[in-house]
C-alpha cells in the first residue's frame, strides 16, 4: 500500500499528513530519549539524565495533538478502509510511543542512582548492547510505518528475540552476582529494572509494528510472534 | 399487458404472500439473481454485464458516483424500466427463480411482489389512510373494512409512524413533515406484504433525525422484507446494510460483504470512491 494523499477535499490530506508528522516527530524523540538515557547509564552523566527526565513532556504532549487530531478526523471526515487503518493506527502507535518514552524516563532515572552507588559492573554492557538493538528497532519501525512496508515491520518484529534473550542471560547473571555478593543488590534490581524498561520497549516496537502490518493489509497478524522472555520463569539455586 | 402508470409505490397483487415464502427459505439465500444484465438507453450503454445476487432478508445497499448505473440497475428489478422510452434491458433476472422479464410476467404482479420508496417522498393528495389503503384496495387484498383498517394500522405501526399519525389518520398527508410522508410511503410500500422493496435514496431529501428513524425502521423490516436501498452516503450504507455492491461507468466493479468492502476492498476503484478519492 502507498499511502495516497490525493483526496478530492486538499485538507483531508492535510490532516492526514499532519498525524504523519506528528507520529515521525514522536519517534525521533522517543528514539533519542532512548539513546540519552542509556548514554547517561554508561558514561555516568548525571545532566543528561537529567535533560531525558525533563523531555518526556515534550513527547507526551506530542501524543495529545495526534490524539487530538484524530479525532478530528473521525468526526469530519469519517475516513473509510485505508484512511480509517491509518488515523486508527496512528493513534495506537502514539500510545505505544509515549509509553516508550517513558520507559525512558524511568531509565534516566534509575542510571542516576546506579551513578551514585559504589562499585562497577559489567552488565552494563549488555545494557547498552540492548539499548542499542531496541534503539535500532525503533528508528526501523518508524521507516516502515513512513513508507508502509509490511516486509520491513515484520523484520523489525522478528528482532524483538534477540532483546528477549539479553534480558534473560542478564537477568541470570544478574541472580548469581546477587547471591554471592548481597551488597551488590541495590544496583542489580536498578539494572535488572532497567533491562526490564528495554525489554518492554521492545515489546511496544513489535506492537508497533503489528500495527503497521495492519494498517497495510487491513489483516490482523495470524502467527503469534516467537517470545522468548523467559526471565518470570528463572528460579534461583543455592550455589 | 400494459405497464401501470405507476407515480409511487410501484406495486400490485400476488397470490404468493411474503409469509408464506419466509418459512421454505433461509435467510441469506438468494432472492433476487441478476445474470448477464446489459442496459441501454437507445444506443447508449448504460450498464454492462451486471451479475449479482439479492439476498433475503438482508439489506443490500447499491452505491457509486452519479451516472454510475446503480439506479438503473434499481429500475430493472421491478421492471420500472418499461416505462422509459428507448430504454432496452438484456439479460435475465429472476425473482425467487422466476425470469421477471419472460414475456408471461404480469408488470402489476411483479411490481406487488417488489415494491419501491423514492428519494422525495411522494404521497397521494389523500388522507393518511387511502393513502396506505389504496394498494391493498386496488388489488383487492382486504375482505372487509375491519380487514383494510388492520392492514393499514399493522403498515403504519410497522413503519413506526402509528403513533404519530393515529389522531390525524383522515387528515390530508400532504400535511406530515417530510420525514413522515417518507415513513407514509413506506407503510405504503409494505401494506401489500412485498417480498422486496426497492429504495432509492430514501433519505437524501430528509434532515438527520428523520434520516436516522428511516434507517432504524429499514434495518426492522429486513426481518420480514429484503430491501435494495440505492444511496449517495457511504456511511449509511455501511450502517444499514450488509451487502454492498460498487458501481462504476455503467459497470458493478465489486460486491460482498459490507464490512470487507468499507474495510479492505479489492479493487483499487472501490478504494478510491469509498475514501474519497474520485467523485
Amino acid at each position: 500500500m502507498e499511502k495516497r494523499t490525493d483526496h478530492i477535499v486538499k485538507s483531508y490530506d492535510d490532516e492526514l499528513d499532519q498525524i504523519d508528522h506528528i507520529i515521525a516527530e514522536m519517534g525521533v524523540l522517543a528514539a533519542r530519549q532512548l539513546e540519552d538515557a542509556i548514554q547517561a547509564l554508561v558514561k555516568e552523566d548525571t545532566a543528561l539524565a537529567q535533560k531525558v527526565v525533563l523531555g518526556d513532556a515534550a513527547i507526551d504532549a506530542l501524543e495529545n495533538e495526534v490524539d487530538a487530531l484524530a479525532v478530528r478526523v473521525l468526526a469530519l471526515r469519517q475516513p473509510m478502509a485505508l484512511d480509517l487503518r491509518r488515523v486508527v493506527a496512528a493513534m495506537k502507535i502514539g500510545g505505544s510511543l509515549e509509553r516508550i518514552g517513558d520507559y525512558a524516563r524511568n531509565i534516566a532515572n534509575r542510571s542516576q542512582v546506579v551513578t551514585a552507588l559504589p562499585g562497577e559492573y559489567g552488565g552494563i554492557r549488555v545494557i547498552e548492547r540492548m539499548g542499542g538493538i531496541v534503539g535500532e528497532m525503533i528508528h526501523g519501525v518508524l521507516e516502515a510505518y513512513r513508507d508502509a512496508n509490511v516486509e520491513r515491520a515484520e523484520a523489525i518484529r522478528l528482532r524483538d528475540e534477540a532483546v528477549d534473550q539479553l534480558n534473560n542471560s542478564l537477568f541470570r547473571e544478574l541472580l548469581t552476582y546477587m547471591m554471592e555478593t548481597p551488597s551488590n543488590i541495590t544496583l542489580s534490581m536498578h539494572l535488572l529494572f532497567i533491562a526490564k524498561n528495554l525489554e518492554r520497549i521492545g515489546d511496544h516496537v513489535t506492537n508497533v509494528a503489528e500495527h503497521v502490518h495492519v494498517m497495510v493489509t487491513g489483516e490482523s497478524l495470524e502467527s503469534e510472534r516467537p517470545k522468548s522472555d523467559h526471565s518470570s520463569q528463572i528460579i534461583s539455586e543455592k550455589p | 399487458m400494459h405497464p401501470i402508470p405507476v407515480t409511487t409505490t410501484a406495486t400490485a397483487t400476488s397470490e404468493i404472500s411474503s409469509e408464506q415464502g419466509e418459512d421454505c427459505v433461509e435467510a441469506g439465500s438468494s432472492v433476487i439473481s441478476a445474470r448477464n444484465i446489459d442496459v441501454f438507453y437507445g444506443e447508449k450503454p448504460a450498464l454492462t454485464n451486471v451479475n449479482v445476487e439479492i439476498p433475503r432478508h438482508q439489506v443490500t445497499a447499491m452505491i457509486g458516483p452519479s451516472g454510475c448505473g446503480k439506479s438503473t440497475f434499481l429500475r430493472c428489478l421491478n421492471r420500472m424500466n418499461d416505462l422509459i422510452e428507448n430504454c432496452r434491458v438484456k439479460g435475465n433476472i429472476f425473482l425467487d427463480g422466476e425470469d421477471i422479464y419472460a414475456p408471461e410476467v404480469d408488470v402489476v404482479t411483479l411490481r406487488m411482489r417488489v415494491g419501491m420508496v423514492f428519494q422525495k417522498p411522494n404521497p397521494f393528495p389523500k388522507s393518511v389512510y387511502d393513502n396506505v389503503a389504496y394498494g391493498p384496495r386496488i388489488h383487492g387484498i382486504a375482505s372487509s373494512r375491519a380487514d383494510l383498517d388492520e392492514i393499514v394500522f399493522n403498515s403504519l405501526d410497522r413503519a413506526g409512524l402509528l403513533d404519530e399519525v393515529r389522531d390525524r389518520m383522515h387528515e390530508s398527508a400532504t400535511g406530515l413533515s417530510g420525514g413522515q410522508q417518507q415513513r407514509l410511503c413506506i407503510a405504503r410500500a409494505i401494506a401489500i406484504a412485498p417480498e422486496v422493496i426497492l429504495m432509492d435514496e430514501p433519505c437524501s431529501a430528509l434532515d438527520p433525525i428523520a434520516s436516522a428513524r428511516v434507517e432504524d425502521l429499514i434495518d426492522e423490516l429486513r426481518q420480514k422484507y429484503s430491501i435494495v436501498v440505492v444511496t449517495h452516503s457511504m456511511q449509511q450504507a455501511a450502517r444499514i446494510s450488509q451487502k454492498t455492491a460498487f458501481f462504476h461507468l455503467g459497470e458493478l466493479v465489486e460486491e460482498g460483504d459490507t464490512e470487507r468492502i468499507f474495510t479492505t476492498p479489492k479493487d483499487s476503484r472501490t478504494q478510491a470512491y469509498i475514501t474519497g478519492r474520485i467523485g
